[in-house]
């Protein structure tokens, strides 16, 4: 039950991160799939009696933390110099 | 420091690197000298370079000699100061290290003897010429090398120092370099070397291979041991003997790689004295004489040796006979007795051939200076058909020349009598035939040496430049001349107006010279230089052997007299027209070059069309553009196709991920299934 409830919020998550185009929007979907994995540890750490799977679960907590500042950060510079938020005016890196 | 068994150990390093000191401040400040002062200052810092070295060796020999003997009652020393291992492979070692020992001592003298007297005469010689730092920053370099060569204690050392002079006499022989005749024959001398120095690598190789090592001391003492077998006539020995003659072939300029010598005349004078005479052209008989114990051991190698030496020393006397250019004889003539000094080293004489050498750099030293300053006297004459009655205008140069051309021709009791009697007495108890040889070819080098004398300062003078400089008004009637006349040999243009006296600093080193070339024969160098060769030399005298000598040389002297000087002067048009045949052979010079221009040329020809028609065009143009073009027209169609996936836009990146997500996830997946 746990893992279809995980699955559910990842592909949420994933569907999020492709169809929308506000840079915050898709970080709060970055943030809905890092969680539907941390719930996935989190069933399996009790279905197979171990602890690594939540052990896991913290070190995903601090990526997500550090994660969550630095793209934070980014969102504020982009609105501050370009005054836009939309994903696919930054396409820069073009070949 | 300075007690001798310490002097023995730094001082032979100080002169080995003096002459580089001069070079690399020449090499590296001497642009800096602009003013006419400051460049005459880099001259004399030079030249002190050289006299330095010269003192510090004169320094090493006395306290060698002070040394007690070792074995054979010979004096030598490694100085161990700065030495080290400069290869080291798979137990195979060959040390940067000198040798010196009274053969290497011997040499070392001449090198840096005559080449002091050959700087200090060049500031004379070279003070017109714009570029004179250069000259001797080569000069300095040269005497550098030399050095290397003569006291290195390997033949790979001895090889460096080989391969440094054969640079710097390219690099001098084209010191002219504007005029092509000058630039070709630098390439032609750097060139002929090369073959010569094939000989050389192989040699080395073998030796490495075959005695498993390279140091001098040790080959000499290690062939003693060997089989008897081991020196037949296709012998591993043997054949390491002949590699390394051929190498001293090349640079002794003996038949058949002799051709460039007479070439490298296009070079200034004095390094046709230092460089093409007394020293450079000496090293392949320094060599054959240091390696004396291998050769002696070994028939077919000693009789090549000797009659590559009788036949050079033949061929070049014919030649000199017909030469007009009065540095062409000289340079024949030095062909003519490096033979002579080969042929000494094959009939087993190592000590006389060296001893021919020293009073041959002496003697020939001086020719070469003293027709240097015939050259400078006469603006840049050097056909001899254009000089004549000089001894009244250059009494100086008269009165040295005459002691080098005494001293060559064999007059008893000068230098090159007892040196060329001892080879002729060397090669009659060996090989008669050969004998005969050397005793017609003194005979030869008497008459065209006394050819040469008598038309250069005898006589009266046949040139035009004392009238162009009386009657200036006359200089257009001799235009004509300036395209006969040989190119300006010295650069400095015809500033000067009539025939001079040389300066002091140009006659000094010939009165010095020319003292050597009286006195040389007097030191003993075959009985000093022995010990260091290992080989016993045995040479029975004959009595009348002298004498024999003496009426050869001085028949070849009166013949030339009457020819040139006296009652016969029609004759040489005579026998020209009477026996042309002869004449078109020897001014063809016995044909070596245009054999070696045709085999070249046809050769070059075949090789030229394979090359264009395989290698140019169809491996070069079609295989190998083909597949260097191929890769980058490849390059760029996949590259096309790979920037439109950069698209920059943040989702496409994001997709690409989550793809690569699923299907690395669905390989593990299918993988565990």
């Amino acid at each position: 039950m746990a893992l279809a409830v995980s699955a559910f919020l990842f592909v949420i998550g994933a569907v999020g991160v492709f169809v929308r185009r506000n840079v915050i929007t898709v970080m709060m979907c970055v943030e809905l799939m890092l969680n539907a994995v941390n719930l996935a540890f989190v069933a399996f750490s009790r279905a197979h009696g171990t602890i690594d799977g939540q052990i896991l679960v913290f070190f995903v907590f601090t990526v997500a933390a550090a994660e969550a500042a630095v793209g934070l950060a980014i969102v504020i510079a982009l609105q501050r110099n370009r005054e836009d938020l939309d994903v696919d005016s930054f396409n820069l890196l073009k070949g | 420091m300075f007690a001798p068994d310490q002097i023995v150990l730094w001082a032979p390093w100080m002169v080995v690197f003096m002459p580089l000191f001069g070079f690399i401040v020449l090499a590296f400040f001497g642009g800096l000298a602009k003013k006419q002062g400051q460049q005459q200052g880099m001259m004399v810092l030079a030249t002190g370079c050289t006299f330095a070295s010269l003192f510090l060796a004169l320094l090493t020999v006395r306290s060698l000699l002070s040394l007690p003997a070792g074995d054979h009652g010979l004096h030598f020393v490694q100085p161990s100061l700065m030495a080290f291992n400069w290869i080291d492979v798979a137990g195979f070692t060959v040390p940067l290290a000198l040798l010196i020992d009274p053969l290497s001592s011997t040499m070392m003298l001449v090198v840096t003897g005559i080449g002091s007297l050959i700087h200090l005469y060049s500031i004379g010689y070279m003070s017109h010429d714009e570029e004179r730092v250069r000259y001797f920053s080569y000069l300095n370099l040269f005497t550098f090398f030399m050095l290397v060569l003569v006291t290195g204690s390997s033949l790979p050392l001895m090889f460096v120092g080989w391969e440094g002079v054969g640079l710097c006499s390219y690099l001098l022989i084209g010191f002219w370099f504007k005029k092509k005749s000058a630039s070709d024959a630098g390439k032609k001398a750097f060139i002929v070397n090369r073959v010569g120095d094939a000989g050389l690598i192989i040699g080395m190789a073998l030796a490495a291979a075959k005695l498993g090592t390279l140091s001098l001391m040790e080959i000499s003492t290690g062939v003693a041991t060997m089989q008897r077998e081991e020196f037949g006539v296709f012998g591993p020995l043997t054949l390491i003997a002949i590699a390394l003659f051929i190498g001293a072939c090349g640079k002794s300029a003996q038949i058949p790689l002799h051709v460039w010598l007479p070439d490298a005349m296009e070079g200034p004078t004095p390094v046709s004295a230092l460089i093409h005479a007394a020293t450079m052209v000496t090293a392949g008989v320094y060599m054959v004489a240091r390696l004396g114990a291998v050769y002696h051991l070994s028939e077919t190698a000693m009789w090549v040796v000797a009659a590559v030496g009788g036949v050079t020393a033949f061929v070049a006397a014919t030649i000199a006979i017909v030469q007009n250019d009065i540095k062409k004889v000289l340079a024949y003539s030095t062909v003519s007795q490096l033979g002579y000094m080969f042929l000494a080293c094959g009939v087993g004489a190592f000590g006389v051939g060296i001893f021919h050498l020293v009073t041959h750099a002496f003697f020939k030293a001086l020719m070469f200076l003293g027709s240097g300053s015939v050259i400078h006297g006469l603006s840049g004459e050097q056909d001899m058909r254009q000089m004549g009655g000089l001894r009244t205008r250059m009494p100086w140069t008269f009165w040295t020349f005459t002691a080098g051309w005494l001293a060559i021709i064999g007059t008893p009791f000068l230098s090159g009598f007892f040196s060329k009697d001892e080879i002729l007495l060397a090669a009659f108890g060996e090989n008669k035939f050969l004998f005969g040889l050397a005793l017609l070819t003194a005979g030869l080098t008497a008459f065209y040496m006394s050819r040469l004398f008598f038309m250069t300062f005898t006589g009266e003078y046949r040139g035009t430049l004392e009238q162009k400089h009386e009657a200036p008004a006359a200089h257009g009637a001799h235009d004509g001349h300036g395209a006969d006349h040989k190119a300006d040999d010295h650069g400095h243009g015809h500033g000067h107006g009539g025939i001079h006296e040389s300066p002091a600093v140009m006659l000094i080193p010939l009165f010095i010279l020319a003292i050597g070339s009286v006195l040389a024969g007097y030191i003993h160098i075959p009985q000093f230089v022995e010990p260091a060769i290992r080989v016993e030399e045995t040479i029975e005298h004959v009595a009348w052997m002298p004498y024999l000598a003496t009426a050869v040389a001085a028949m070849g002297v009166w013949i030339a007299f009457l020819m040139y000087a006296g009652a016969l002067r029609e004759l040489p048009a005579k026998i020209a027209a009477k026996y042309a045949g002869v004449k078109d052979l020897l001014e063809a010079k016995w044909g070596f070059d245009d054999a070696y221009d045709s085999f070249v040329r046809n050769g070059t020809n075949g090789v030229v069309d394979v090359s264009e028609r395989v290698l140019w065009k169809k491996v070069d143009a079609g295989w190998i553009d083909g597949v260097v073009n191929g890769l980058a027209q490849m390059t760029n169609d996949v590259s096309q196709g790979g920037r439109l996936l950069q698209n920059g836009l943040v989702r496409g990146s994001a997709i690409s991920i989550l793809a690569g997500a699923v299907a690395l996830l669905s390989a593990i997946l299918w993988a565990n299934r």
